[in-house]
């Protein structure tokens, strides 16, 4: 299929509708209007339903329904909205319901801002929402990516009965990049939903979708075969890139956007003689820790470049388990690293180590 | 020997955990009564609420979705979107409906999803152990009102049905009472016509049931029951507010 | 090796936002790496609208252009005053006379003033000031080719509008010819 130009916030729209979602429940907050706009106009047209919620505490809680229902669902919000689905979240994940969450994140703290950011990444990895759970969160570097993913976001939500999370930023949402839909086929099994509730037809016993556990007990077997669960998406479902990793003195580690002006300030590195690599996470959670035992012997330190004030550097330095000094770079409030800046601390960092 | 009485098949065999002389049981029988005569029950889903009927998944004998505080009517209209052709239905306490769930109830209310609540008015936060609900009348002793409930520091007591009858998308509003069974034969005849209001696709349905709740009112089934009927009838009078055809 | 980050600029109903995809869309047509990104949020209620374009030979990193634009195209005076600061050093800038009165206070910058509203009343249809701003920016900087513009053109146009293909290349060649006059 050609290539098409199309904004962020669509795109995800239609790779959503293309990987056979039918319901969307959302709440206007910027910078993601144009999915929920998008998903107004392109869901009747597939014999699906949009709707607008009173608010995002109510968006997810019809998704919650709505996926307990059988459906193939998705919501959409920005970081002050993803922190009001919190607690929807987490009854999704007790529940154990699929379902995809995009949050295209945005800065805060509050209010924050409307610009592009990554100050969500402990929202999003540490679960906001109260109890020991875990989504599977994407967070694809660009357009193509985003797209490419979706089909697997959704796959993976059923195969794990898991809400899965797909994390852009404003950038993601808001531009414009070529784009081809290609056609995918699931790796996954996808097993029969004989769980939802559509009725007895008095054929069978209840089916009832529920995170309450009163007896501690069974709570904690419910809390130990989801922590399997979890296991399984750390041994199966860590995505990652490493990238120029041979001979680095540094590696950065940056996801989403950010990993991209990266990327453009190690080309520009090596054109001056210094040799820097990139770790990009793909998966927020799970993390890809594996990827650091690429990391070669000519690494001096880990260098973690963030839209944050420094979230993702306490993984970097889990996953580094003290073999490497863990510095950070980062801007926040909607400013956008630049390559300069990225290079002005790699040197500073290559300096000092000499 | 011939069947003098038999137990309606919309409840399952569970023991109910509720307090003796609560009145939960006689609703919870009366919707799955409702069920089975309008002949539904395999075509329903219920959604239970956060209070003392958090449990009422394990009662009713079919489909159930347990929500979280409040959200009932939210959860309720996912499933509703997904499968139009059902009987979908939230079971609601006041804390959860009338405090911590206003803008579902409403919004629910406002879009006229067809779907069925029953709101359990008992006045009271009973799972919790007696707080104060916005339905708590004046005067009346919670434990987070222990003096009783003032004007001054908590408003008056709010009418849910009175409100939710000005809302054009509410189809069916009617409040009714438990504490006779010529009330409840009247319960009965509301739920009845509430779920066949969803089944006509008229718009959203609300029956608020007046119930006790003895444990944290401290009295005995008998009292408490004089009690509704001396206060709580008087506030929150009772007869229909809405019906289908009907425009007030 | 092209490296291209270009500000539109104006008010809205300027069409600032779809000279920029055009810019993006022949990029793209010509396999070139291409990012468009608008200015959102209250900024956009003020009635300006502003958006970054990327064209490079190597893939974009940030699409967000801070202080290192190499060309902006400006139609309105607030945009002039917002942007020039914006350009790289002897980048170039291409302002609207016709609403511009003002010259650039930067003096490194290649300033170029294109009548474009007076151009396209001329042409007969205000709206193609902006193509008459694209056909100077195009055959200024070579971003891309015009042949790509119009191809574009065409597929954001599509049939409904296929009328308006005609005086919009009008417009970008008369925008051509006022930068060699």
């Amino acid at each position: 299929m050609a290539k098409v130009l199309m904004k962020g916030n669509e795109a995800i729209g239609a790779a959503a509708i293309k990987a056979g979602c039918k319901y969307f429940f959302g709440y206007p907050i910027t910078p993601q209007n144009e999915l929920p706009e998008y998903m107004s106009r392109e869901m009747p047209k597939v014999g699906g339903v949009f709707l607008q919620a009173e608010s995002e505490v109510s968006a997810i809680n019809m998704v919650y329904g709505a996926s307990g229902a059988g459906a193939r669902v998705m919501t959409s919000s920005s970081s002050p909205g993803i922190a009001l689905k919190q607690e929807g979240i987490t009854y999704i994940a007790g529940a154990e319901l699929p379902c995809v969450i995009v949050n295209i994140v945005r800065g805060g703290p509050g209010l924050g801002g409307i610009q592009p950011a990554q100050s969500d990444y402990n929202q999003v990895t540490r679960g906001g929402g109260n109890g020991d759970y875990k989504l599977l969160v994407y967070a694809p570097a660009n357009l193509q990516e985003m797209v490419d993913l979706m089909q697997e976001a959704f796959d993976a939500a059923d195969y794990y009965r898991n809400p899965v999370m797909m994390v852009g930023d404003g950038m993601i949402g808001q531009m414009m990049e070529p784009i081809e839909f290609k056609e995918s086929k699931s790796r996954f099994e996808l097993p029969l939903k004989d769980w939802v509730t559509t009725g007895t037809k008095e054929a069978r016993k209840p089916n009832i979708i529920n995170s309450l556990f009163l007896d501690p007990a069974e709570l904690e077997n419910h809390n130990i075969r989801l922590q399997a669960k979890y296991d399984a998406m750390k041994e199966n479902e860590v995505k990652y890139e490493a990238y120029n990793l041979e001979n680095a003195e540094i590696v950065i580690v940056a996801y989403g956007t950010t990993s991209r002006i990266v990327r453009n300030a190690i080309i520009d590195l090596k054109e001056q003689g210094i040799n820097v690599g990139l770790i990009r996470p793909i998966t927020l959670w799970p993390f890809p820790e594996k990827a650091f035992d690429l990391i070669p012997d000519s690494c001096k330190s880990v260098l973690s470049v963030e839209m944050s004030m420094g979230q993702m550097i306490d993984d970097i330095k889990i996953a580094s388990n003290g073999r490497w000094p863990v510095h950070f770079y980062g801007r926040s409030g909607g400013m956008i690293p630049t390559p300069e800046g990225i290079i002005g601390k790699v040197k500073e960092l290559v300096g000092g180590a000499k | 020997m011939a069947v003098v009485f038999q137990k309606t098949k919309g409840l399952t065999d569970k023991e109910t955990h509720y307090c003796p002389g609560c009145t939960h049981g006689i609703i919870h029988r009366l919707v799955a009564e409702v069920l089975e005569e309008l002949d539904v029950l395999g075509d329903t889903i219920g959604v239970a609420p956060v209070g003392c009927s958090v449990l009422a998944y394990d009662y009713f004998n079919c489909d159930m979705q347990e929500a979280s505080h409040g959200r009932a009517p939210a959860v309720a209209t996912g499933i509703k979107r997904v499968q139009p052709d059902k009987v979908v239905f939230t079971y609601q306490g006041d804390g959860d409906l009338a405090s911590i769930g206003t803008a579902e109830i409403v919004h629910v209310a406002h879009r006229g999803e067809k779907i069925t609540t029953i709101f359990v008015n008992n006045a009271i936060y009973g799972m919790t152990g007696g707080q104060m609900a916005p339905t708590t009348l004046i005067g009346q002793r919670a434990t987070t009102a222990p003096l009783g409930r003032t004007v001054e520091h908590s408003g008056m007591p709010l009418r849910v049905s009175e409100m939710l009858a000005t809302i054009d998308g509410a189809a069916f509003v009617e409040r009714v009472s438990v504490d006779t069974p010529a009330n409840i034969r009247k319960t009965k005849k509301a739920i009845k016509e509430a779920f066949q209001c969803q089944i006509d696709r008229k718009g959203f349905s609300i029956v608020e049931v007046l119930s006790t709740c003895p444990t944290n009112w401290g009295m005995t089934p008998i009292d408490a029951l004089k009690w509704l009927a001396d206060n709580l009838i008087p506030y929150y009078p009772i007869g229909n507010f809405r019906r289908p055809g009907e425009e007030k | 090796m092209l490296n291209e980050r270009v500000i539109c600029a104006g008010f809205g109903g300027q069409g600032v936002m779809l000279m920029g995809q055009l810019i993006s869309y022949a990029g793209m047509i010509e396999g070139k790496e291409v990012s468009w990104l608008p200015s959102y949020g209250p900024e956009m209620r003020g009635g300006t609208a502003n958006c970054s374009v990327m064209v490079s030979e190597r893939p974009i990193g940030s699409p967000v252009i801070t202080d290192d634009a190499t060309v902006a195209i400006v139609m309105n005076l607030p945009s002039l005053d917002k942007f020039e600061q914006d350009i790289i050093n002897e980048g170039k800038i291409i302002i609207n006379s016709s609403l511009i009165e003002k010259k650039t206070s930067r003096a490194d910058l290649k300033a170029y003033y294109v009548p474009a509203n007076e151009i396209a009343v001329e042409l007969g249809n205000p709206r193609v000031a902006n193509m008459v701003m694209l056909g100077a920016f195009l055959e200024l900087t070579k971003t891309v080719g015009t042949d790509s513009v119009m191809m574009a053109l065409k597929k954001i146009f599509g049939e409904s509008k296929a009328h308006l293909m005609a005086i919009n290349e009008e417009a970008m060649k008369r925008g051509a010819a006022s930068i060699n006059g």
